[in-house]
């Protein structure tokens, strides 16, 4: 198996935090409009992440960042010391095969089932006897509850169901570096409890690194160590997030309550909604 | 001046998509061996591709077999020589309409359905996600659907044949009457190994070049509905036209 990512410093033991992503001064654009300008984020090893923002702030474009699956315009992104934009694609996989990544959607392989998405990793890497990866799907697959449907296709699953499974999938190589988009989305507060636990839970255990991308603040809040919330482009705010909840900052009050008015605009740009409603034309 | 911006740009166009493909040609290519390491899953997608369009060529191969019988004893009988039926229209089945309209039914079937295939798993994230697991798409995804189809499309293009000849003498032999005798004899006579090989040849180069096409229109799809809408259009249309312009190519370099 690969090394894991360096000494871990975890919260209580002590010793000094050292940083397993470092992103500065990061600029990134698509299709003529800016998503990032002069972005500076960093993830301490051992902790829980938590990345907040309102929708379409580029949260999952950073991650795509993070894990060198798109460039940036300029700055640099250091994941484990090493600049992911300036990685050939064999240094790539072998940094990707100590993450683990759920998608916003799942993206479960449509063509095969449960079983097999969890096992697909274990099969393409290892070679483990079939009773092995047997005894490894199953038990990340009790771990998110879904033992029970390992038989079942993904075009079966529910949205929660299918981010579940992905979920265990992520899990299966026993990354040092997990990374969740959304993870709470679409789930029933039962399995939200279960699985912002197993989060937590797998973060402390194995001694991983996580970084959370939600809009859940509440429930994030009770996990994370850190939290960043993005808005047009740039961290406005970071801290602890119970730290944040109290903010006088206006913005960071906005998001961190859910109110629709304040700094952060609710509106995609428009024109005057009156003047549009009665000019009649468009 | 605008009609000349208008070609040069189209011009620029044509030559970088040529370049393009050129260059997914190259990377799909690379990973062959390591597909051809797994036969698991290209025996799947030959059977895949094979089992999508067998029905279908079966049917036209009959078809063409038919008319090529009609068309061939009507031309022949004028000159006296309808016996060379067999031989005529073995010919024209060997040398051409198998292996074309083999690759043209095998655009329309399993090309579009290779397309949509690759441009959903984009759409959804699943090839990014098997990038983020460390695997290679082209390896895993692309490459086996491509050597399934490559090796599908002559194995294909023989039954379309193989029907074809069997229409022709239905037609021929047994509706009009023209002696079986001669009929096979003359077929046997003087089809050569070479024009065999020419149609082997050909539907080896359809399978490459339909098969390409339908991946890479995959592959490089836009990540919504419409894309993958697009994608399967552009595989028919690219294929059938790409697969015509190869036909005259090598025809007129192998006579
Ligand atoms: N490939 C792309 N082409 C054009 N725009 C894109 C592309 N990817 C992302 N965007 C835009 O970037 C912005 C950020 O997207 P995303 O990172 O998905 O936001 P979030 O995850 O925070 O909701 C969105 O406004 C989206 O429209
Ligand atoms: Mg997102």
């Amino acid at each position: 198996m690969t090394a894991p990512f360096g000494g871990r410093g975890s919260p209580s033991d002590g010793t000094p935090v050292d940083n397993l992503v470092e992103i500065s001064d990061v600029h990134y654009s698509v299709g003529g409009r800016s998503i990032f300008s002069g972005l500076d984020i960093t993830i301490p090893r051992g902790r829980i992440t938590a990345i907040m923002g309102p929708s379409g702030t580029g949260k999952t474009t950073l991650l795509r960042l993070m894990t060198g699956q798109i460039r940036p315009n300029r700055g640099h992104i250091l994941v484990d010391g090493q600049d992911v934009s300036r990685l050939s694609t064999s240094e790539l996989y072998r940094l990707r095969r100590r993450m683990g990544m759920l998608f916003q959607n799942g993206a479960l392989l449509t063509d095969i089932d449960v079983f097999e998405n969890v096992a697909f990793p274990l099969r393409e890497h290892t070679r483990l006897p079939e009773s092995i990866i047997r005894n490894i799907v199953l038990t990340k697959l009790q771990a998110v509850g879904l033992r029970g449907a390992w038989s079942l296709y993904p075009s079966e699953l529910s949205g929660g169901m299918g981010r579940r499974v992905a979920l265990a999938r992520a899990m299966a190589m026993d990354p040092d570096l997990l990374i969740y988009d959304e993870p709470f989305a679409g789930l029933d507060p039962i399995s939200l409890g279960v699985i912002l636990r197993l989060v937590k839970q797998t973060n402390d255990a194995l001694g991983l690194t996580s970084i959370v991308v939600s809009h859940d603040v509440d429930e994030i809040a009770t996990i994370a160590d850190i939290s960043y919330i993005l808005s047009a482009g740039k961290v406005v705010a970071s801290g602890a997030p119970m730290a944040l909840k109290d903010s006088n900052s206006e913005l960071v009050r906005q998001f961190m309550n859910g109110l629709p008015d304040g700094p952060v605009a609710f509106h995609y740009p428009a024109p005057d909604y009156r003047e549009q409603l009665l000019s009649g034309d468009d | 001046m605008r009609l000349v911006d208008d070609l040069l740009t189209s011009l620029k166009n044509f030559v970088s998509s040529v370049g393009a493909l050129s260059i997914f040609f190259v990377r799909v290519l690379g990973q062959v061996p390591a597909a051809l390491l797994k036969p698991r899953y290209v025996i799947a997608q030959i059977h895949n591709a094979g089992a999508l369009s067998l029905v279908i060529i079966m049917t036209c191969g009959l078809f063409v077999g038919a008319v090529l019988g009609l068309q061939g004893y009507d031309l022949l009988q004028r000159f006296g020589s309808e016996d060379s039926l067999g031989t005529a229209a073995a010919l024209g089945l060997i040398k051409e309409l198998g292996p074309v309209i083999t690759a043209l039914l095998f655009a329309g079937r399993a090309g579009t359905a290779l397309a949509s295939e690759i441009g959903l798993m984009r759409a959804t994230d699943q090839l990014s996600a098997m990038e983020m697991m460390a695997v290679d798409p082209i390896r895993r995804v692309v490459a086996p659907r491509f050597i399934g189809g490559v090796i599908a499309m002559p194995l294909l293009s023989a039954i379309f044949i193989s029907i074809g000849i069997y229409g022709v003498h239905l037609v021929g032999v047994q509706q009009l009457g023209v002696d079986p005798g001669s009929f096979w004899s003359q077929m046997i006579a003087s089809v050569e190994t070479g024009d065999i090989n020419e149609g082997i040849l050909k539907s080896c180069v359809f399978g490459v070049a339909c098969s390409l096409i339908a991946v890479h229109e995959g592959y490089t799809a836009q990540p919504t509905a419409e894309g993958v809408g697009r994608a399967t259009t552009r595989t028919v249309v690219i294929s059938a036209v790409l697969t015509l312009i190869l036909d005259f190519m090598l025809t007129a370099v192998m006579l």
